[in-house]
């Protein structure tokens, strides 16, 4: 899949905003006032400019309201009816919190809550598709919950919770990487059962439909070499879950190495991200004879 | 509406004869001048003269290549368009209702004017049936020509799809693959008709008839040899042959 | 909850009007209807009720719009300002560019005809160009046949008075066995496809022949990947073993060919191995119930072909038996021929078997009585359903007219030419060669031409040979050189313009024709030639007028530019008189017109001719007065008469029920219009096979005025004419050829089909180039035209090399590598790509799809530009030299066709470079860039 920024900065920002408020539902840290303030406009700034940025790639962003309407059915309907609940919930509790000194503990966890399945909402839009053998596989909500949640824990900084739940969601992301990496194979799909013809050791494309380029092959097609993908993984282990760890557990690590971690590991998330769309094979690649190398 | 209808009135669709398709790209061009005349947005087309021309179109013709255990290797071309499929992912995904399945006919449609251009619905589709449209910012799929083969201003033998009545080779051929009587079922179990990716689930509706089998392979060559029995093993005798032959006639 | 969904309108209005003329966008012409929004173009689709599509429509002619609404428009008269080739021009008025175009040709006109050089392209009114030409004087005119396929049609023609081509077509509804031979689209684009797909629902058989198998070769049944330049030995070989199993028609070739016809046995004579004939010039056969001859079409003659005629110590066989001789012979033994050839022989043997098979154990019967020109009655009409097709991948070889007259005897053989599910001929053929002109060449000053340009030559007398025995011709047609070339040889004009060979002339004039690229061999050498100056510091070739639609990349070499309309802003006519559109079941012909006006200051070009005619003071195109006899082309169309009652247009002549001949009508364009654009007249039942020989056809096709009487013929499998110069070469006759060519013409002018390898095969060393190179037509594209198409283009908008598995695997090539491909004559680096269902000794690419830089109003940076790539670089006019001191031309020795498929190359693997090579700096487009995107709607 096309790693469009958009997509990357709307997944990484708004999970981590969204971890954040989380948190700050649970009431870790119990802030009010001020710091609370602080904390709440980078939950929002995170959630909000996240879902912003999302908005970027629709081709026709002054129709977006429609997109509240088929909850029933569309996940991306569902996230964003969820993630309005959760921004507003939370916009409640923050206001009382951060006005009124006041933090309505229920309104808080119904915010959390919804936070949390706002993620979730917005991991089921990649991970119900059959169509991304990578991402149709139980881990990827798994995996960006830990990571929504881990990253939340970084910034609401609750350091010890925070390194066990990276050096978890670390374990996750080699999971998912594992899994998703034979995923294409093991969905059953290749080009012979796309094209009834031949047997998978067979039939390759020939010519394609056009000799320029089109949407398909710009959004679905974006082939990333083996090499260059184990140095992107490894820098993402590191930065965003290693280094982070490392820096949280040395003892007495003030807020000058939990910047550092929290800078670290965003880039490492961002590089995650990078890598969970660009590894991502879609099965219409197929019938263009692209797979990644 | 996002949600599919329990069951259709009929199944409209295309089968595909790849037996017949030669690639001659006909059906893409006409679809394309039907599609951008007619329904929702035109089919547009960026740097259109220049180093990396893109357009959208409905419909592709792929080619490939096999290369089997025993003979010589083989071309297919492939059209491909949407298959209207039953369970069509690309509808369900939907967040604002833009697609939807017709109840009547089955035909999946997009309702540009809710289209938000999200994109998704293009992730959700295994076949790379449908194509944002740049200039746009809608999503474009194949209409069946919805506003042919029902269209009291087309003479009643043109109410069928702009690349079916266009192919040359008629490899294409169109009608309700939810009757089993119709033509285009009976073509379909006459040719054993197949679906494309069966296992995504989607139950497509198109079906694409599977290449005959290729008459290149050496053992079947002995059967004729009586055909070409000497009539005369020297000149002298096939001049004796001849007389005979005539005397014949 | 219910199912909710939009409500849509089903019945969107279509278009505010039809209307209904020709496509254009290639030379098949099918009928198309024109949907019109608001006085704009806005859908175009086939019309059901026209002859050739019956309503389908390939994608050239669906993306018509994109080719009418092209930014490479040219848009005025262009006046060359910058030096040749760089593509500086001023717009000029058409007062200024006519005036300008006399004075270069008026004195030519006057002083010396010959001087001027009219070669047009693939236009489709060469009968108008023709008579154009002839009356300005000049004997040198052609269209572009010469280079494209005039192998098919002269072995054709000479063979049995009809060819492929779009000349004839399988029947399609009975045929079951269809061999298809180096085909990859054609000039019949839909009724070819339209027809496979009957075959296929039938499930009938297809076998296509070629070295590639794509397209037509991807949906046969079975396919020989044949080595290029053999088919000749492959269907000699077919006959071997057809003959020794006498799985042939003995009745149909007593009756309608000249097999039982007598040949001279007399080795001393000067008629020796021409056919004996009676007093009257009839051909005489042996009767078998006399032992004697007699002529072959009287009534109650039974043809022998086994008997021999003595006479006066002599003995004299029929055709048959010479060519049972030659092929009976082991030489064509499959096993003999299976290694050049490179299909087994157990293969070849069971190719030949199912010929047998279908057509002697299939045989098809359709109750229809007929009468044959002998008077005799039959009652049914016998099939044998074999058909075959083939085009330019048999005729582009230098062995091309022998390879097509030998799977025309091939077909006679089986007796499956104008028989059901055999091959059928379309009006106005079939037509005996004797019925065609010959060739003219008689020069006068100021007036016209002793006759049309272009015929069938039956001897050496025939040929275009000045008094001193040097060429007539600029382009050597109807020369020893190649002595039957029926369509002139329109590849050789600018080289030997040029070289002043045999000739130096003033002007060149084309049409059509985008001679600086994709049309010319030695791309790079033409364009020096076309940009070459001579001492004085003046152009070599002085003079250059060039017409074209669009922005090509020969505007840029051209002095003087008569910009043409598109193919729905004018008048054009396609007429009987010649490349007709008609069926093999009826007879037909069309009209385009102006279903759009111009926005531009363009004019038809048909109609330029006629203004310049009468500025010229021709006498086709004058009154008695010296007033201009036509107001335009429209009025040239209705009112033109060929010979009393016979005009341009067949339909709806006299007061608009008169068929093939009758009076002008001057509504007859339209009655045309109300028609559909067309006119189409059916043959009677009993007409509709056997035509060469049928009374009932022969009869109607006077009344239709395609003959002026009957005209019953037999097939040649032995072609006389030829004997003829064969004669000359062995020293009979006054027109003897030079030394250097005689022992070439006793060779290749042999009257029974023969094969030898392809020319380059002995000029260029097969060991150090061993790679047969081919191009093909992408049934997408038309030549050049169709990359200046928004839609087109991006199907094809660059051409990789396709490279089959050995190749591929030696060179160890992968996907995205380049490679350097060198023969003979120059090299070039192009992108590879693999391809197993090939050939293994032969690489391809698709014809024409690699431009020059700034041509057709495209960036500069387009693929076409730098990573397609013309194969055109690495073929010569000429081949290389071989040590006995001349350069033989790179063309068929009978009939002049350029060998484009001879070329053998060699090819190896090189790091990629910026751009495809041979790269030329951008030429300057007069008339802009293309916009950037574009949403073409034009309804609301
Ligand atoms: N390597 C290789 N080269 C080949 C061949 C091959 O097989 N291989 N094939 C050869 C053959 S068979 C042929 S026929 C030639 C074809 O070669 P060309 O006849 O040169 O073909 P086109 O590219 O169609 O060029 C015709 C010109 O006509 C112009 N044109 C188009 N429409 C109109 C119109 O309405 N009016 C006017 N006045 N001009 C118009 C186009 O702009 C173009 O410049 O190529 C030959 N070249
Ligand atoms: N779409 C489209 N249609 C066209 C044209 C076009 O440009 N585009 N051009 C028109 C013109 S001008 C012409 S002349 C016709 C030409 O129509 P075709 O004759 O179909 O021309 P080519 O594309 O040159 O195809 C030649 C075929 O012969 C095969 N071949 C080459 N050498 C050999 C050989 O030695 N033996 C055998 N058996 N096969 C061989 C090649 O692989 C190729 O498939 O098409 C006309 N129709
Ligand atoms: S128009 Fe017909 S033959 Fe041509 S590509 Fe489409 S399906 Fe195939
Ligand atoms: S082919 Fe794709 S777009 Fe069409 S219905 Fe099926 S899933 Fe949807
Ligand atoms: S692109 Fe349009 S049709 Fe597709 S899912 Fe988004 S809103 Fe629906
Ligand atoms: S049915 Fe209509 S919209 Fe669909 S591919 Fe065919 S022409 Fe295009
Ligand atoms: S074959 Fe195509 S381009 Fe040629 S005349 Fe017919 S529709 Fe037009
Ligand atoms: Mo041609």
């Amino acid at each position: 899949m096309h790693p469009a920024p958009s997509v990357i900065i709307f997944t990484s920002f708004s999970g981590l905003g969204f971890g954040l408020l989380l948190f700050l539902g649970l009431g870790f840290p119990p802030v009010t006032g001020w710091v609370a303030f602080v904390f709440y406009a980078i939950a929002y700034a995170l959630a909000v400019g996240g879902l912003l940025a999302s908005t970027f790639h629709l081709g026709n962003p002054q129709r977006a309201l429609k997109a509240f309407t088929q909850w029933k059915t569309s996940w991306l309907s569902r996230e964003a009816w969820l993630s309005v609940a959760a921004l507003l919930v939370m916009a409640v509790y923050a206001f009382c919190a951060v006005f009124l000194d006041t933090r309505l503990t229920v309104i808080g966890w119904i915010g959390a809550a919804l936070s949390l399945l706002t993620v979730y909402s917005t991991s089921m839009i990649y991970g119900q598709l059959r169509t991304v053998p990578r991402w149709n596989q139980p881990l990827t909500p798994v995996h960006l919950l830990t990571l929504s949640i881990a990253g939340g824990a970084l910034l609401a900084g609750q350091m010890t919770a925070a390194a066990a739940l990276l050096a978890l969601a670390a374990a996750v992301q080699v999971a998912h990487w594992q899994v998703g990496d034979s995923a294409l194979k093991e969905s059953g799909t290749n080009l012979a059962t796309a094209t009834g013809l031949g047997t998978p050791g067979n039939i390759r494309a020939f010519e394609p439909p056009h000799t320029g380029t089109n949407y398909l092959l710009k959004e679905f097609v974006h082939v990333v070499g083996r090499k260059h993908s184990r140095k992107l993984r490894m820098i993402a282990l590191t930065l965003g879950y290693g280094l982070p760890v490392v820096l949280l557990i040395i003892p007495g690590a003030g807020h000058v190495l939990g910047l550092l971690a929290v800078i670290s590991h965003v880039a490492g998330l961002v590089t995650s991200r990078w890598l969970f769309f660009a590894e991502a094979e879609h099965v219409v690649g197929l019938y263009y004879g692209k797979r990644s190398a | 509406m996002t949600e599919l209808p329990a069951s259709t009135q009929k199944k409209l669709g295309l089968v595909i004869d790849l037996d017949t398709c030669v690639g001659c790209h006909a059906c893409v061009i006409s679809c394309k001048g039907w599609n951008t005349e007619n329904y929702g947005a035109p089919l547009s087309d960026v740097d259109a003269y220049g180093a990396d021309p893109a357009g959208t179109f409905l419909n592709r013709v792929h080619s490939y290549e096999i290369t089997p255990a025993e003979g010589p290797a083989q071309l297919v071309h492939f059209p491909k368009s949407c298959l209207h499929c039953e369970d069509a992912p690309c509808v369900t995904v939907c967040p604002t209702g833009a697609s939807y399945k017709r109840q009547e006919d089955g035909i999946v449609l997009v309702n540009e004017t809710a289209c938000i251009g999200c994109g998704l619905c293009a992730w959700a589709c295994p076949y790379g049936a449908r194509e944002l449209d740049a200039l746009e910012g809608v999503m474009k799929k194949c209409t069946l020509c919805v506003d042919r083969i029902y269209n009291e201003n087309l003479p009643e033998v043109d109410r069928q799809p702009a690349c079916v009545r266009t192919c040359p080779a008629g490899a294409r051929h169109f009608g309700d693959l939810g009757d089993p009587d119709s033509d285009v079922s009976k073509l379909v179990a006459e040719r054993g008709g197949m679906d494309l990716m069966p296992e995504q689930g989607t139950k497509p509706v198109n079906k694409y008839l599977p290449p005959r089998p290729k008459q290149d392979r050496a053992e079947e060559f002995d059967i004729l040899a009586p055909f070409l029995e000497p009539v005369a093993e020297d000149p002298k005798g096939f001049l004796g042959w001849l007389d005979k032959a005539l005397e014949r006639l | 909850m219910a199912h909710t969904q939009p409500a849509i309108d089903l019945s969107p209005k279509v278009s505010d009007e039809i209307r209904k003329t020709t496509c254009y966008m290639c030379a098949c012409r099918c009928g198309i209807n024109v949907h019109m929004k608001d006085g704009k173009v806005a859908y175009i689709e086939g019309n059901r009720d026209h002859p050739v599509n019956k309503g389908v429509l390939c994608a050239k002619g669906s993306a018509g719009i994109m080719q009418v609404n092209a930014p490479s428009r040219l848009r005025a008269p262009l006046k060359r300002v910058g030096p040749r080739g760089s593509g500086e021009f001023e717009e000029i008025t058409w007062d200024e560019a006519l005036e300008i175009a006399v004075s270069w040709l008026k004195p030519i006109r006057e002083n010396d005809p010959e001087k001027l050089a009219f070669f047009t392209g693939r236009d489709q009114s060469q009968s108008f160009t023709g008579l154009w030409a002839q009356n300005f004087g000049t004997p040198n005119f052609a269209a572009h046949g010469g280079f494209c396929s005039v192998n098919m049609a002269a072995g054709g023609i000479y063979t049995m008075g009809g060819a492929f081509w779009e000349f004839g077509q399988p029947d399609w509804d009975h045929t079951k066995l269809l061999m298809i031979f180096g085909v990859a689209e054609d000039h019949d684009s839909n009724p070819i496809k339209m027809g496979l797909g009957k075959i296929k629902a039938r499930g009938a058989k297809v076998i296509g022949v070629n070295p590639i198998r794509s397209g037509y070769n991807a949906i046969a049944d079975e396919w020989v990947g044949i080595t290029p330049g053999t088919d000749g030995l492959f269907i000699l070989s077919l006959i071997h073993c057809l003959l020794k199993a006498g799985r042939i028609d003995l009745n149909y070739l007593r009756r309608y060919t000249n097999a039982p016809v007598l040949v001279n046995g007399d080795e001393s004579s000067p008629e020796h191995g021409l056919l004996l004939r009676d007093e009257d010039g009839k051909m005489l056969v042996l009767d078998r119930r006399t032992g004697k001859p007699a002529p072959f079409d009287d009534p109650d003659v039974v043809p022998d072909l086994a008997g021999t005629w003595r006479n006066a110590g002599i003995t004299h066989r029929p055709v048959f038996q010479l060519l049972a001789d030659r092929y009976l012979s082991d030489d064509y033994a499959p096993e003999a021929v299976a290694d050049r050839v490179g299909i087994s022989a157990k293969r070849i043997r069971h190719i030949a078997a199912e010929l047998a098979r279908v057509a002697f154990e299939e045989e098809i019967e359709i109750d229809q009585p007929w009468t044959d020109f002998r008077g005799v009655k039959h009652d049914k009409m016998i099939g044998r359903p074999v058909s075959f097709h083939a085009m330019r991948g048999i005729s582009a070889h230098s062995n091309g007219f022998q390879t097509c007259r030998a799977l025309h005897v091939l077909q006679i053989l089986l007796g499956s030419v104008e028989v059901p599910g055999g091959f059928r001929f379309k009006p106005p053929y079939p037509k005996p060669t004797e019925a065609h002109p010959k060739p003219h060449c008689g020069v006068t000053p100021g007036k016209p031409l002793n006759g049309p340009h272009l015929g069938y030559v039956q001897g050496p007398d025939d040929l275009c040979l000045k008094d001193d025995g040097s060429p007539a011709r600029i382009d050597k047609a109807y020369t020893w050189e190649n002595p039957m070339s029926a369509h002139g040889l329109m590849h050789m004009v600018i080289s030997n313009a040029y070289a002043g060979d045999p000739y130096k002339i003033d002007t060149l004039f084309m049409y059509m024709a985008n001679m600086s690229w994709n049309s010319s061999m030695n791309t790079s050498g033409v364009m020096k030639m076309l940009t070459d100056k001579d001492e004085n510091g003046d152009y070599v070739i002085p003079r250059i007028i060039y017409s074209d639609a669009y922005s090509s990349e020969m505007v840029a070499y051209a002095d003087l530019i008569l910009p043409d309309t598109t193919y729905l802003e004018r008048h054009d006519c396609i007429s009987l008189l010649d490349r007709p559109i008609c069926e093999a079941d009826a007879a037909a012909d069309a009209i385009r017109w102006p279903v759009i006006e111009p926005d531009r200051d363009v004019r038809g070009f048909q109609s330029v001719l006629v203004d310049l005619g009468a500025r010229l003071g021709m006498p086709a195109f004058v009154n008695e007065d010296g007033s201009a006899k036509y107001k335009d082309y429209a009025d040239y169309i209705v009112n033109h008469e060929r010979k009393p009652g016979i005009g341009p247009l067949a339909g709806f002549r006299g007061d608009g029920s008169d068929k093939g001949r009758g009076a002008p009508n001057p509504e007859q364009l339209n009655r045309y219009i109300e028609n559909g654009g067309f006119f189409v007249e059916h043959i009677p039942d009993a007409a509709l096979y056997y035509k060469p020989w049928n009374a009932d056809y022969q009869n109607w096709a006077v009344g239709m005025g395609l003959y002026d009487s009957p005209q019953p013929y037999l097939f040649s499998l032995y072609a006389e004419p030829m004997r003829r110069f064969q004669l000359a070469a062995e020293g009979h006759g006054d027109r003897q050829p030079p030394e250097h060519l005689r022992e070439r013409v006793k060779t290749v002018m042999d009257p029974l089909p023969i094969w030898y390898p392809p020319f380059e095969d002995g000029h260029v060393d097969p060991e150090e180039y061993p790679v047969h190179a081919l191009t093909q037509r992408p049934m997408a594209m038309y030549h050049s035209w169709g990359t200046q198409n928004a839609w087109l283009r991006q199907l094809h908008g660059r051409n990789p090399l396709y490279v089959p598995t050995k190749i591929w695997e030696a060179n160890g090539f992968c996907e995205g590598d380049w490679a350097r491909v060198t023969s003979a004559h120059g090299s070039i680096v192009v992108p590879v790509a693999h391809m197993a269902a090939l050939n293994e000794n032969t690489v391809w690419t698709w014809n024409a799809i690699g431009k020059r830089k700034g041509a057709w109003a495209l960036d500069e940076h387009a693929p076409e530009a730098t990573k397609g790539f013309l194969l055109n670089h690495l073929i010569h006019e000429l081949l290389p030299p071989k040590g006995d001191g001349m350069r033989w031309a790179n063309s068929d020795p009978v009939t002049g066709q350029a060998a484009w498929f001879d070329l053998r190359v060699k090819i190896e693997k090189v790091a990629a470079p910026e751009e495809a090579q041979p790269a030329y700096p951008p030429i300057k487009s007069p008339v802009g860039q293309g916009p950037q995107n574009l949403a073409w709607k034009v309804g609301k």
